[in-house]
């Protein structure tokens, strides 16, 4: 099992005593999803995934129609919008939760209509009307308002930004996200076991490889299957190129957000050389869809490993050179430096992982906690700053980068040989198992449970935004309006991951 | 700032040129200036929207810009406001809590709002299909002139698609022959 896990059905206590524990672990909620179960006779559960003592920990609580479970965002306040978001797709309660407005119900299916429900008529035809939002409204002398998006002037993903300001200085900053829901959850019922990778890699396109590779370890643990060793390792190039490509990018985008435009052209040129590679070896400039439970569907040729040994050195000489122009470049770093700080404690109450995490002293990394192979042979040096700010962003972005490219080239030279995939067997209905993968953003989650004859019962997918974006609120309060495109491109959060 | 001008220098120009190690790449990108040329004076201004996509599509778009391929360089350039454009790229099955604002910016556009659907979702859904969350493809929101499949489609793909966009003649308007 790559994901080591353990599942509990617990009693309401257990539920509110179980939370309470991995919090004062230092453990994390990772996320909450729920299950309708009436058509077994049975009423709905409501589960929630924590990371505690090396290893995921799953408590599942069984409801009666109609029953509440106790809310747990007093203890994890990124669980508020997962509440909220699980009331509007499955009507259950959270009880004592102080924030029960919508969240991705913006009119698409009536206030009493859950879509996650067994009962829902999807067929119906719906009347498409956005409902009012009650925005958290600041008062006093010369404070206005700014609304924003869905939107955004760029080419960015939607989503609604409402900035309170006084003059420049934001005083409060409140998101309005779900744009972009898809009705995934839903949506993996219509996939065979096999097939499900596809949907998950659409979760959030620059994670794909990631969410893939979490679908994969789910699903193979539900089957009780293990891949082939050479899969194992081939998977791990497909992520460690994902975390370049994404890192590479972002660098480029974060130079030209402080206006240094030359950085745009020379990442984005280094991107492109890296996604023609991928092509060239693995028939997807992104790697997608190759990843798939059992193994991978793509193998590593000799000339193309010869070409990704090449191109690791040669990207990390430019890579280098970047980054002392960077360094050296004072406009760049006045932006960068105290910009949209997210201290350590903030970090930590709402949970988040990854890159942002790390530039905020929370030292969470699977491919060094809890690491499935091949990393416990990889050894990977973590990246972690206190700082919080804009500049400590782009300096775990760099020194990761440089430590993928070191990964690259380990992996490459120790590829296994042997078999790709191998041929998953029909999990029975009602086994389990989850999937949680380091990606370039953060942890990346999936959990399935399996149906009759090889249907996926229920697969919830939950990607590291949820806890980045109610932390990107906070990161912005006194700063200035236009320093949010820079401080956000930081974080670079996906909205299609958290609307999913 | 020495460093940076070296780098430069060093780099120098990696668009790739029109008789040089892309070839077929620059037929078709030169074939695109004239036809904006032609039809739309100096400049093809697109508003690209996002209507549902998983970001991958967006990623593809963003590559169109980096040197290689110096879309801007070819006339082409990506506006902030619908009202500014001549067209709408749109990527994603449009999901419902898209459906509205997807038609506000398009009613904001002026004529020719030329429509471009992107990826393999834009077109039908995709791999979202047409549920409770998501239309089904953009051309069940708006009227749509071009598709173009893929999952992401690839930068050159997207310039295609933007080629025939602008050289199919829309509702009777004369476009070149």
């Amino acid at each position: 099992m790559d994901t080591p896990f353990t599942r509990t059905i617990v009693t309401r206590e257990q539920w509110v005593e179980g939370a309470w524990a991995v919090r004062d672990a230092g453990g994390r909620l990772v996320t909450l999803w729920g299950s309708d179960n009436t058509d077994r006779g049975a009423g709905f559960a409501v589960m929630a995934a924590f990371v505690a003592a090396g290893g995921v920990r799953v408590l599942e609580l069984s409801l009666a129609a109609g029953e509440p479970y106790p809310e747990i965002a007093g203890l994890f306040p990124a669980a508020g919008r997962m509440q909220r978001a699980l009331h509007d797709l499955l009507g259950l309660v959270a009880e004592g939760a102080r924030d029960t407005r919508p969240w991705l119900r913006h009119g698409a299916w009536r206030e009493g209509e859950f879509p996650l429900r067994r009962d829902f008529d999807a067929s119906a035809a719906r009347n498409n009307a956005p409902a009012d939002y009650r925005f958290v409204r600041v008062e006093g002398d010369g404070v206005h308002e700014i609304p924003v998006g869905p939107i955004h002037a760029g080419i960015i993903e939607p989503g609604h930004f409402r900035f309170n300001i006084v003059g420049e200085k934001v005083l409060r900053l409140e998101e309005r996200l779900g744009y972009v829901h898809k009705g995934i959850d839903r949506r993996f019922a219509a996939f065979a076991i096999g097939e499900g990778h596809r949907l998950a890699g659409r979760v959030s396109g620059d994670s794909a490889v990631a969410f893939q590779w979490a679908y994969a370890q789910a699903a193979e643990a539900a089957a009780g299957a293990e891949p082939p060793p050479r899969a194992q390792w081939l998977r791990a190039l497909m992520l460690e190129r994902e975390r370049v490509a994404n890192h590479l990018g972002d660098l480029g985008a974060l130079g030209n957000d402080a206006a240094l435009a030359f950085a745009l052209s020379q990442f984005m040129r280094l991107k492109e050389d890296w996604l023609r590679l991928n092509a060239e070896a693995f028939g997807h400039r992104m790697a997608w869809d190759r990843i798939v439970p059992g193994g991978v569907d793509a193998d590593l040729t000799g000339p193309a490993a010869a070409r990704m040994l090449e191109q690791a050195d040669a990207i990390e000489a430019e890579v280098r050179v970047l980054r002392e122009i960077f360094d050296e470049s004072s406009s760049l770093q006045d932006r960068f430096i105290t910009t949209g700080r997210l201290t350590p404690d903030q970090a930590h109450a709402f949970g988040v992982t990854g890159l942002a995490g790390r530039a905020s002293g929370q030292a969470f990394d699977l491919r060094c906690d809890m690491p499935c192979a091949p990393y416990g042979e990889l050894a990977v040096r973590k990246v972690v700053f206190d700082a919080g700010d804009v500049a400590a962003r782009v300096k775990v972005r760099f020194e990761e980068l440089i430590e993928s490219l070191r990964l690259i080239r380990e992996i490459v030279r120790r590829l296994p040989p042997g078999e790709l995939r191998r041929e998953l067997a029909l999990p029975p209905a009602r086994a389990f198992g989850v999937g949680l993968v380091e990606g370039w953003r953060g942890e990346a989650f999936v959990a399935l449970e399996a149906g009759e004859g090889g249907a996926i019962r229920r697969c919830h997918a939950h990607d590291p935004s949820w806890h980045a974006w109610p932390a990107v609120e906070h990161a912005v309060i006194g700063n200035i309006v236009p320093d949010f495109p820079l401080i956000n491109k930081s974080f670079n959060l996906s909205y299609s991951g958290q609307d999913c | 700032m020495i460093p940076l001008l070296l780098k430069v220098v060093r780099t120098g120009i990696v668009t790739e040129p029109a008789p040089g190690a892309e070839p077929q790449w620059r037929e078709r990108a030169g074939a695109i200036q004239q036809e904006i040329l032609r039809l739309l004076g100096r400049a093809l201004v697109i508003r690209q929207v996002d209507a549902g996509s998983c970001n991958g599509c967006e990623l593809e778009i963003h590559a169109l810009n980096n040197p290689y391929y110096n879309i801007e360089g070819l006339g082409i350039r990506f506006a902030a406001s619908p009202r500014h454009a001549d067209m709408l790229l749109v990527t994603g099955p449009v999901s419902r809590n898209m459906e509205n604002a997807l038609r506000i910016a398009y009613e904001a556009m002026p004529d020719p709002k030329l429509v471009v659907a992107l990826g393999d979702c834009g077109r039908d859904g995709g791999i979202f299909g047409e549920t409770y969350a998501t239309c089904g493809g953009v051309s069940k929101v708006i009227p749509v002139d071009v598709v173009v499949p893929g999952c992401p489609p690839p930068p050159l793909a997207i310039l295609q698609g933007i080629l025939t966009a602008i050289a199919t003649p829309k509702n009777g308007t004369p476009g070149p022959s």
